[in-house]
C-alpha cells in the first residue's frame, strides 16, 4: 500500500468509529453551545453590536478550542482500549500515516461543529460582519488544522503521562499561542472590517506548514516510546 | 530496555577535576559580577529615569540570555533523539543537559519578568502592558514552564523522549511567536510604551552593560554545569539501583 492509501484507511476507520458512536461530535456541539450561552451572560451581545463584532471572533475560537480538547483526548483513548496502539506499532505501514489519518478525522469533526456553530453564533450574537465574509472559508479550515494537527500530536504525547486529560491543554495552549493569535485576529478583522486579514492568513498558513512537518517527522518517535 | 543494560562509562561529573574547575569558575564569576555591580552603580544617572534605570543592567542580560538557553535545550534534545538508540549513555548526558538548560530558561525568564514588572511599575506607572516584547517574553516563560510540567508528569523511562520532542517544538515556536506578536502590536501601537528602548544606550554606560552581561552569562554557565552534574548523579544512582534490582554485576562496576 502506498502512503496515501494508508492515510485513507486510517481516516476511514476513524470516521466509521465516530459514525457508530457520534460521541465526539455530539459532545463538542453541545459543549460549544453551552460556552456560547455562558459568554452571553458576561455581556449583552445584542445590545452592543460593535463590541459583539470585536470580541466574538475570540469567543468563537476559545469555544472551539475547549471543545476540540474534549474530542482530541477521546480520539486516542479509543486506540488505547484493547491495546490497539500496540498493534499499530507492529503494523508495517508508516507511523505518520496513522497520525495524518487521525488528524484529518479530527479536522473533519471540528469542521462539522463549526458548520453548525457559525450560523448559531451569528444568530445569538446578532452579528453583521463588515468585512469580506467569504474569507472565513479560508480562515476556519486553516485555524482548525493548526489546532488539530498539534492537538492530535500532543494528545498522543499526553497518553504517556500521568493524568493525561489534564496534560493536553497544558502543553497545547502555549505552543498554539501564535496560531490562536492568528485565527482570532483574522476572524475579528473579517467581522469588524477594520483591517485586512491577509497577514494573519499568511501567519496561519506558515504555522500550519511548519508544525505539520514537525509533527509528521516526530510522530514515529512518540509512537515508539517505551 | 536499552537504557538499563548499557553501562554509563563517561567521566563522572563529580570527579575532583570537575570540582576544582567548578570552584575556579565560581570565583571568576563572583569577581566579574562584583565588577559588573560596581560599574552598574557608578554609571552616570540616566536623563529621565535617574537611578531607577539601573535595574536595566540586570534586566537586560537576563532577558537576552533567556532567549539563548532554549536553543541549547533544543540542541540537546536533538542530540538525545539522535543518540537514543545508538549510544544510550551519551544520550542520557544530552538529556541531563536539556533539563539543566530548560530550568535555566525558566529561571532567567522569571528574573527577567520580575525585574521588568518592577521597573515597569516605577517607570510607566503600571505593572504590565500587553506590549510586543512583554507578550513574547511571557509566552517564552509559559512554553518552558509547560516543558517542566511534562517532565514531572511523564512516566518512568519515557520522560526523556517526550520532553525532547516538546523541547524541539518549543524552540520552533519561539521565532513564530516573536514575529506574530510583533505584527500584532505594530498594527495597534501601544500607547504606554514611549519607544525609549529603540534610542540605544549612551556610550558611557556600555561597559557596565557588557560587564553585567558577562557576569550573568558566567553565572548561567555555572548553574547550568551544577544542574547538569546533579542530574548526571541522579541518573547514575538510578542506573545503580536498577543494576542492584536486576542483579547485573557489570552495571555495578560501571558505577
Amino acid at each position: 500500500m502506498n502512503y496515501f492509501r494508508c492515510v485513507m484507511t486510517h481516516l476511514r476507520k476513524d470516521l466509521q468509529l465516530e459514525w457508530r458512536t457520534k460521541d465526539a461530535i455530539n459532545g463538542m456541539l453541545f459543549f460549544t453551545l453551552l460556552v456560547v450561552v455562558v459568554f452571553s451572560l458576561a455581556f449583552d451581545p445584542t445590545a452592543y453590536p460593535t463590541i459583539a463584532r470585536q470580541i466574538s471572533g475570540g469567543l468563537l475560537w476559545v469555544a472551539l478550542l475547549f471543545a476540540a480538547m474534549t474530542a482530541l483526548n477521546q480520539s486516542w483513548a479509543r486506540e488505547v482500549r484493547n491495546s490497539v496502539l500496540d498493534a499499530q506499532r507492529l503494523v508495517a505501514a508508516p507511523a505518520s500515516a496513522l497520525f495524518v489519518g487521525k488528524a484529518l478525522a479530527n479536522l473533519i469533526f471540528v469542521s462539522a461543529v463549526e458548520v453548525v456553530l457559525a450560523p448559531v453564533f451569528a444568530i445569538f450574537y446578532n452579528l453583521h460582519p463588515l468585512g469580506q465574509t467569504w474569507l472565513l472559508l479560508l480562515i476556519l479550515p486553516l485555524g482548525t488544522w493548526a489546532l488539530v494537527v498539534n492537538g492530535t500530536f500532543f494528545a498522543a504525547l499526553s497518553l504517556r503521562t500521568r493524568s493525561r486529560e489534564l496534560m493536553l491543554p497544558l502543553v497545547l495552549f502555549p505552543i498554539s499561542m501564535p496560531a490562536l493569535l492568528g485565527m482570532i485576529q483574522a476572524t475579528t478583522n473579517v467581522l469588524t472590517g477594520d483591517l485586512e486579514p491577509t497577514l494573519w492568513i499568511k501567519v496561519l498558513f506558515a504555522y500550519d506548514v511548519v508544525f505539520t512537518t514537525a509533527c509528521v517527522l516526530l510522530f514515529d518517535t512518540i509512537l515508539n516510546t517505551d | 530496555m536499552a537504557a538499563v543494560t548499557t553501562p554509563i562509562n563517561s567521566p563522572r561529573p563529580g570527579s575532583s577535576k570537575a570540582q576544582i574547575f567548578g570552584a575556579l569558575w565560581f570565583v571568576a564569576t563572583m569577581v566579574v559580577m562584583a565588577i559588573g555591580f560596581y560599574a552598574a552603580m557608578t554609571a552616570p544617572k540616566e536623563a529621565t529615569m535617574g537611578n531607577l534605570y539601573r535595574v536595566f543592567f540586570y534586566h537586560f542580560p537576563h532577558t537576552i540570555l533567556s532567549f539563548l538557553f532554549p536553543y541549547l535545550n533544543c540542541g540537546a534534545s536533538l542530540l538525545y533523539l539522535l543518540w537514543r538508540r545508538s549510544n544510550p549513555s551519551r544520550a542520557l548526558a544530552a538529556d541531563a543537559f536539556a533539563v539543566a538548560s530548560a530550568e535555566l530558561t525558566v529561571l532567567y525568564a522569571s528574573v527577567g519578568l520580575v525585574t521588568g514588572v518592577l521597573w515597569g511599575r516605577a517607570a510607566w506607572g503600571i505593572w504590565w502592558t500587553w506590549d510586543a516584547r512583554l507578550t513574547t517574553y511571557l509566552l517564552l516563560w509559559l512554553l518552558y514552564v509547560s516543558y517542566m510540567l511534562v517532565r514531572s508528569f511523564a512516566m518512568g523511562g519515557q520522560t526523556a523522549v517526550l520532553s525532547s520532542v516538546l523541547g524541539i517544538f518549543a524552540a520552533v515556536d519561539i521565532p513564530i511567536c516573536f514575529m506574530s506578536i510583533r505584527w500584532w502590536r505594530t498594527q495597534h501601537p501601544a500607547p504606554v510604551f514611549g519607544g525609549s528602548e529603540n534610542s540605544g544606550i549612551d556610550p558611557v554606560m556600555v561597559h557596565a552593560v557588557l560587564w553585567n552581561m558577562a557576569a550573568w552569562a558566567m553565572w548561567g554557565a555555572f548553574i547550568l554545569g551544577l544542574r547538569y552534574a546533579l542530574e548526571r548523579r541522579r541518573q547514575l544512582k538510578e542506573t545503580a539501583q536498577n543494576a542492584e534490582f536486576y542483579g547485573d554485576s557489570s552495571l555495578m562496576e560501571a558505577r
